[in-house]
């Protein structure tokens, strides 16, 4: 069994960034990346606000060189971006010298094209590349093709918001085993009509900024985004003389079996990812200097992760923030979002603001971090929780 | 490290496979392009009150879970992992078609909450009140493979001793509608005995599920041994005579060990070849077995693959109908199964009688 997993690289896309340095500058600026939805014609634009990417469908795949004959989706578009990023952050220059693989996550796919051309299918032959790129699947392999990834094991989860938590799990799974020598992990997910109006749906969408943790909390703000990390083995890190940005310490999966979309009201799925990562990682609660919270803004987990971290942590909650306000809450890719955002906290010994808020939550008195905060990081949870019960904890840190 | 074991089977697929009891005693024949499921009562198995929220899917993906709960003997497992190439297609598409249709408004939310591709790996978890790992994995035809692969992960490391593991999907309408289009479905209705001898593109669509009990202790009532598993996201190259001997080579299995090698032929003129290539390749002397005239193709059929190695192993019973050759042998000891689909996602899955 190797020991250490550690992570060389990565790469992001967000609302608040096109890479690595653009998303650090914002976090550390508190620059938010919510506004009006300009890309996508929907009846609730004045309704809603979204953590939306700047660049067009067609920006994206001229930095592809993708020709015109391409039936990309959104979320492979931006997956593909993000995950070359991180292969450059880890210069890698022959991606086949050892055994790699990849693992990406994602809710939509290419849900995008399909309610685009729903009954232009019919009508147009034209359109027809796109009825393949539906399935989630679909922009992974795609991402394989871009970083010349072949005859390995390549595959997608799809567990809602937790989605890329679990493929950074997954990945760190492999390389402790030593079944791959390196594999690139994350998640790509881009803003449709269908997650729109799903999540209007269920009334949980804010019609102003997203304010996380705050009494008067109004929902969330859909985001769209991809990130990936670089998980590479001792053996590796040694043998190529690695530069090692953290390490993935420790991870935990359970479900909440409460509610298809609804969190326990004490967070006992959340209690027990939080308590097996921390297992895993060999780490006492009180060796967290800093908790990447889930925190969506929906009155509904800010309250059940809350009374979670404190039934894990009791009276000595560790700094803890929400990174929503800044890029929304961006769905199976949040995971992997997060996972970047913690280990630039690890790397510059930062804790980021939780934007927007105003008022403690009268259930309880934590406070979220609301200042940018300076202070020396060991260690970073970051929790990712999803419809259909499916809470994940992920734990980074400085050290193997 | 510890051994996997499968303990049981539970499936629901377009013979009838529901009844444990059974193997195959009758064969369904389908003269179609699109076939569905036998279903079994699902009341037995859900109140009527809780099924009715149900989609096809996921009352497939529950019930199968429950056949092989039963099978195995247990109350509830310590783990849950998912295979669904497509997800909930049917909710996905209600909730997409209202409101494209109805231009954004008077949307409920109940086919969206339903609409996420976790679906059942949730509500068999709600339903058991399992509380432990539960994944989903969506890779189109490997998605069933990603799953067992996480599950012989995790038992061989001893972080969980009972995992139930399976592969669902449903057919949706308006999908196969567009796969029609794209000429993934086939043009002309097949009898299921003439797939093999379709001269044309496409498959016969279909939906099922088939879940397993998988775990690192063998009990009386276990199946088979799963000796590895790999998947591949394109051959490269490479021919798959090659990578079938290398596969073998590293799990120190000679290729006149494999008593039978079951393949997932579908008829599509286009990419059957692989299959072929290993008939008249390296098994042309092997017991060779196929099984989507009896389950259509879907993206986790290949879980209906291991459905039957796992019954052949058991009952050493090799059905007529799914032989491909005749080669007599008297005892079933190594079952290897190969699957793609559309040339892409290739799995290799061993299994051993145990």
């Amino acid at each position: 069994m190797n020991k250490g997993v550690a992570i060389t690289g990565m790469g992001i896309i967000s609302a608040i960034g096109n890479n690595v340095e653009e998303n650090y500058t914002s976090l550390i600026e508190g620059e938010i990346g919510i506004s009006r939805i300009s890309k996508i014609k929907t009846n609730h634009k004045d309704s809603i606000m979204v953590g939306e990417i700047e660049f067009t469908n067609k920006e994206l795949e001229q930095q592809l060189n993708l020709t015109p004959d391409n039936n990309y989706s959104r979320t492979a578009l931006l997956g593909a971006i993000a995950a070359k990023q991180a292969i450059e952050n880890a210069r890698i220059s022959d991606i086949n010298s050892c055994k790699t693989g990849l693992i990406s996550s994602t809710s939509v796919g290419g849900m995008d094209m399909t309610e685009a051309y729903f009954y232009d299918y019919f009508e147009d032959k034209a359109t027809h590349k796109y009825i393949e790129g539906h399935h989630a699947g679909d922009s992974t392999q795609k991402i394989a093709e871009q970083l010349g990834i072949e005859q390995s094991f390549v595959t997608t989860i799809s567990t809602a918001c937790s989605s890329a938590a679990n493929a950074i799990m997954l990945g760190a799974r492999l390389i402790k085993s030593g079944q791959l020598d390196r594999v690139i992990v994350g998640g790509a997910d881009c803003l449709s009509k269908f997650t729109i109006n799903g999540f209007k749906s269920l009334m949980i969408l804010s019609d102003t900024y997203n304010t996380p943790f705050d009494e008067n909390r109004k929902g969330l703000n859909l985001g769209e985004a991809a990130a990936f990390l670089v998980l590479e083995s001792d053996t590796v890190v040694q043998a190529e003389n690695k530069k090692v940005l953290a390490y993935v310490k420790g991870y935990g999966n359970a479900n909440d079996a409460y509610h298809q979309t609804a969190s326990s009201e004490n967070g006992d799925g959340a209690t027990l990812a939080m308590q097996k990562a921390l297992k895993v990682a060999e780490l006492a609660s009180n060796d967290i200097s800093y908790i990447n919270a889930h925190g969506t803004a929906t009155g509904n987990n800010d309250l059940s992760e809350g009374r979670a971290i404190l039934r894990v942590f009791g009276n000595h909650v560790p700094t803890f923030s929400s990174t929503k306000a800044y890029t929304g809450h961006t769905l199976a890719a949040a995971g992997a979002i997060e996972a970047v955002y913690s280990i630039l906290a690890l790397q510059n010994n930062v804790v980021y603001p939780n934007l927007n808020f105003k008022t403690q939550m009268k259930e309880f008195s934590i406070t979220p971090q609301l200042k940018l905060k300076e202070q020396e990081l060991q260690t970073v949870m970051s929790n990712s929780f999803g419809f259909g019960g499916n809470c994940s904890t992920v734990i980074f840190s400085k050290k193997q | 490290m510890k051994s996997v074991y499968i303990n049981s089977v539970g499936s629901i697929s377009s013979q009838k496979t529901f009844d444990n009891s059974e193997f195959l005693d009758e064969i369904i024949s389908y003269e179609d392009s699109v076939i569905s499921v036998v279903n079994p009562n699902y009341k037995e198995f859900i109140p009527p009150a809780v099924s009715r929220r149900m989609a096809k899917g996921v009352k497939m993906g529950v019930v199968a879970s429950k056949i092989a709960l039963q099978d195995a003997n247990l109350e509830t497992v310590d783990a849950i992992i998912t295979g669904t190439g497509m997800g909930c297609l049917k909710d996905s598409e209600k909730f997409l078609k209202a409101l494209i249709d109805n231009d954004e408004q008077f949307l409920t939310p109940t086919s969206f909450i339903q609409s996420t591709h976790n679906t059942v790996g949730g509500q068999i978890a709600l339903g058991l009140q399992c509380k432990g790992y539960n994944f989903t994995y969506v890779h189109a035809s490997i998605s069933f493979e990603s799953a067992v692969l996480d599950a012989k992960l995790m038992l061989e490391n001893n972080e969980a001793n009972t995992i139930l593991v399976g592969g669902v999907d449903e057919i949706g309408d308006y999908t196969t509608s567009l796969h029609k289009l794209i000429n993934h479905v086939k043009p002309e209705k097949i009898s299921s005995t003439a797939l093999l001898q379709s001269k044309t593109e496409g498959a016969v669509y279909s939906e099922g599920a088939n879940f397993f009990v998988l775990s690192n202790e063998k009990q009386a009532s276990s199946y088979a041994k799963i000796v590895a598993i790999q998947t591949y996201n394109t051959l490269g190259s490479t021919k798959i005579n090659e990578i079938v001997s290398v596969f073998l080579n590293e799990n120190n299995i000679d290729i006149d060990d494999v008593d039978i090698v079951v393949l997932g032929n579908n008829g599509d003129i286009t990419y059957d070849y692989f299959y072929n290539e290993l008939c008249v390749g390296i098994f042309n002397t092997t017991q060779q077995v196929y099984y989507k005239h009896l389950c259509g193709e879907f993206n986790t059929a290949s879980s209906f693959g291991v459905w039957l190695a796992s019954k052949i192993l058991k009952t050493q019973k090799l059905p007529e109908a799914v032989k491909l050759n005749n080669v007599q042998a008297s005892n079933y000891k190594t079952i290897l199964l190969y699957n793609q689909y559309r040339g892409e996602n290739h799995s290799l899955t061993l299994l051993r009688k145990c």
